[in-house]
């Protein structure tokens, strides 16, 4: 966790006072809605269908006990006792009340958190690896520098009203939890042959209506460079991105209308000026040193690899056995383990926490996971530094709380945006849709049978839910004011990004279920060894799928 | 007569507004004129041999950098904000400061909004013309609100990381 100092603590606390000068400004009249949907907007609050939405910043993703007790807090002072985690690792409350947003951000200020940039054609918040500092892959921990990029990036004088949003996505590990090649900006972190850190720099992903992968412009960025190289993209982009039609105004366009390599070209040549004429563009060592040094040290204990305690609980349990089967993975020192807590139990809304189940979160990372907690761009959340020893009673308490669907990267482990039931934007509902389809493979024996398979479902085109990237996609649309939905198969938000293709037709609501079961059955009947459903499809195509979902309409 | 907020070390205050914000199918008046970039590269030389002051109007899609060579001469730049949501400006302003080392008055023109004031000081605006009937002392507030800045920029704020060495 970083510490914020006092220079951080005040901007935050001066943006809630701006804010709340701002609410007090519209409460009176004083200006309209339109003038102030701009200011809103730069703090994250929408208006909805039925309310207000506040959107709470995660810094890449990445929580205390105290921060996350407040958020518990606001879930039930504010609204209705319970709060939503998106796919951008933040916080949605969906039922907030304008006169109160400003005592909210308050309140949030007081546990350093905040909602700046949640929202609006600028830099949003830096999602990054969920496993960062825990998981023996990294080659350094992506948090120092997700951290050095939200300060650089928080009210940037010059890129603050960019043609559309943008967002950075940062890993350092080869399994690519973070889904790099769907932002605007990948980073992935690695030493090159001499040993140096940097980056791998991709540009250009993204989803909405034109899904792109981000291709590679620069292999290796030296790491302390990564300012000056992010001040001459965004430089590039601010100008040249464009502004007459929202729809072509990611940076995705610009750089498929230039090519990468052309696009790179513009940016080296930028970023060689900014060098040459600012020597203060990137941190000096001696700061980059700070923000990392004021991360909590994580004081690991000496322990031996196996536990006991652990391996009885295996042995003795299956439910439990289960559960590690599914949302434990392997921790970097020895004696540990990283716990994942799936927020997708069978007919819940995925990502929607209560504020019970946030207090009891907040009391098991306290306990159990040195104060650290995290949040997946898959909804759910982590518990990073686990002790082998005190998993069994980690998830005793998970179970209490509802907390221990064992179903992490499983068939039920769903990701969905709010879709039709809260989206002023959707074409059809999402939620119901990712119930239904959870019930339908409810038996856990069948679940794990069918192995790592994910399903992310979008209310519209604008794909907040992933569905270019699911294993299988589910896109709502709407025909005739009906909502029907298009299936799409072998995306990957991984390290083996791809982008899915449609199966066929549209299907109405209540085939989907069936539709994803046929899908299923004839993965499993044509599946050669340990192939996942992605690496089946992958092999044989789409033909199959396609026969299997709509043959017998014929 | 539109209102301009001028600022001078760190204080903001209303200013009379002596140039004449000229369209490229009007006649060019005595003194002091701002005029768009193809005019100002039809007829500039001219009225400023003649010892008019000119000032050069950059709309949100064109390059600062035309007019590099023509700066010191220049009595101020105008930088257009189409709708206040457009940023070119601010690439603009700070490319004119940083890159070509402009000294001179730059001018915040279109729709401009006292919520923007912050981020058009810090890329180097000196003068703002607001949409939005500002006062000075209203403009100052708002670029003011923040205690401390993140980023080194033209307005010469000590940003974070050096205020904490
Ligand atoms: S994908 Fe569409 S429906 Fe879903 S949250 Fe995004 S905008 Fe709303």
């Amino acid at each position: 966790m970083y510490r914020y100092d006092s220079i951080d603590k005040a901007i935050v606390e001066d943006r809630a006072q701006e804010f709340r000068g701002q609410v007090s400004r519209r409460l009176t009249g004083e200006i309209t809605e339109d003038q102030f949907k701009q200011m809103r907007l730069m703090n994250g609050l929408y208006l909805q269908l039925h309310a207000y939405m506040l959107r709470v910043a995660i810094p890449y993703g990445s929580l205390n006990s105290r921060q996350l007790r407040r958020l518990a807090h606001i879930a039930r002072t504010f609204d209705k006792g319970y709060g939503h985690f998106t796919t951008r690792q933040n916080m949605q409350f969906h039922w907030i009340k304008l006169a109160q947003a400003p005592d909210i951000l308050d309140s949030l200020a007081e546990v350093d958190l905040h909602a700046i940039q949640t929202s609006g054609n600028c830099i949003r918040n830096v999602t990054a690896d969920p496993y960062a500092g825990a998981t023996a892959e990294e080659v350094d921990d992506p948090r120092v520098w997700s951290e050095v990029l939200r300060q650089w990036s928080t009210l940037h004088p010059e890129f603050s009203f960019l043609p559309r949003k943008f967002k950075f996505a940062v890993t350092a590990a080869e399994h690519d939890r973070a889904a790099i090649r769907v932002h605007d900006i990948g980073l992935i972190l690695h030493r090159n042959d001499e040993g140096e850190l940097g980056f791998e720099v991709a540009v250009g992903g993204g989803q909405g209506r034109t899904p792109y992968l981000a291709p590679t412009i620069r292999q290796h960025l030296p790491a302390g460079s990564l300012l000056s190289y992010s001040q001459a993209i965004l430089r590039v982009y601010n100008r040249h991105g464009r502004r007459d039609n929202k729809f072509k105004a990611r940076i995705k366009i610009l750089v498929a209308a230039l090519g990468a390599e052309e696009f790179a070209r513009q940016v080296e040549a930028e970023w060689a000026r900014i060098v040459a004429e600012q020597p203060d563009a990137d941190l000096p060592a001696i700061e980059l040193a700070r923000i990392r040094g004021a991360f909590t040290p994580m004081n690991f204990e000496t322990l031996p690899p196996r536990s006991a305690a652990f391996d009885a609980a295996k042995a003795g349990d299956r439910a439990f056995a289960r559960f590690v089967r599914n949302n434990v993975k392997v921790h970097k020192q020895a004696g540990y383990a990283v716990v994942e807590i799936s927020l997708k139990a069978i007919g819940a809304t995925p990502g929607d926490i209560s504020a019970e189940q946030m207090d009891a979160v907040a009391d098991l990372g306290e306990r159990y996971s040195l104060d650290d907690i995290r949040v997946t761009h898959e909804q759910n959340v982590v518990l990073p530094h686990v002790k082998l020893d005190d998993v069994p009673a980690l998830y005793a308490a998970l179970e209490a709380a509802g907390l221990a669907s064992a179903n992490i990267g499983l068939i039920s482990d769903i990701i969905a945006c709010p879709g039709l039931d809260y989206c002023a934007l959707a074409n059809a509902r999402a939620i119901p849709i990712a119930q239904s389809i959870a019930q339908h493979f409810a038996d856990q024996d069948r679940a794990e049978l069918i192995g790592e398979l994910k399903i992310k479902i979008s209310g519209c085109i604008n794909a907040c839910g992933h569905h270019h990237v699911g294993h299988i996609g589910i896109l709502g649309v709407d025909k005739k004011g009906e909502e029907f939905y298009q299936l799409s198969l072998g995306g990957s938000g991984a390290e083996d990004a791809s982008l899915a293709s449609i199966l066929g037709p549209a299907l109405p609501a209540n085939r989907v279920p069936e539709a994803v079961d046929q899908i299923v059955e004839r993965y499993l009947a044509l599946r050669q060894g340990e192939e996942r459903f992605l690496d089946t499809f992958r092999r044989v195509g789409m033909a199959p799928f396609k026969e299997a979902v709509y043959a017998e309409a014929h | 007569m539109p209102k301009l907020i001028r600022l001078k070390d760190g204080e903001a205050f209303e200013a009379q507004d002596l140039f004449a914000d000229v369209a490229d199918e009007d006649a060019i008046p005595a003194g002091p004129v701002i005029l768009s970039l193809t005019r100002f590269q039809a007829e500039g030389d001219a009225l400023i041999g003649a010892g008019q002051a000119v000032g050069v109007r950059i709309e949100a899609g064109e390059s600062v950098e035309d007019l590099a060579y023509d700066l010191p001469r220049l009595a101020l730049v105008a930088l257009v904000f189409p709708k206040n949501t457009d940023g070119r400006a601010f690439s603009s302003a700070s490319l004119l400061r940083q890159r070509l080392h402009y000294a001179g008055e730059v001018r915040a023109v279109g729709d401009v909004l006292r919520e923007r004031a912050l981020f058009m000081m810090r890329c180097g605006f000196d003068s703002f013309v607001p949409t939005d009937g500002s006062t000075p002392a209203e403009w100052a507030a708002t670029a003011e609100r923040y205690r401390h800045v993140y980023q080194p920029a033209q307005d010469g704020r000590t940003p974070a990381f050096a205020e904490r060495l």
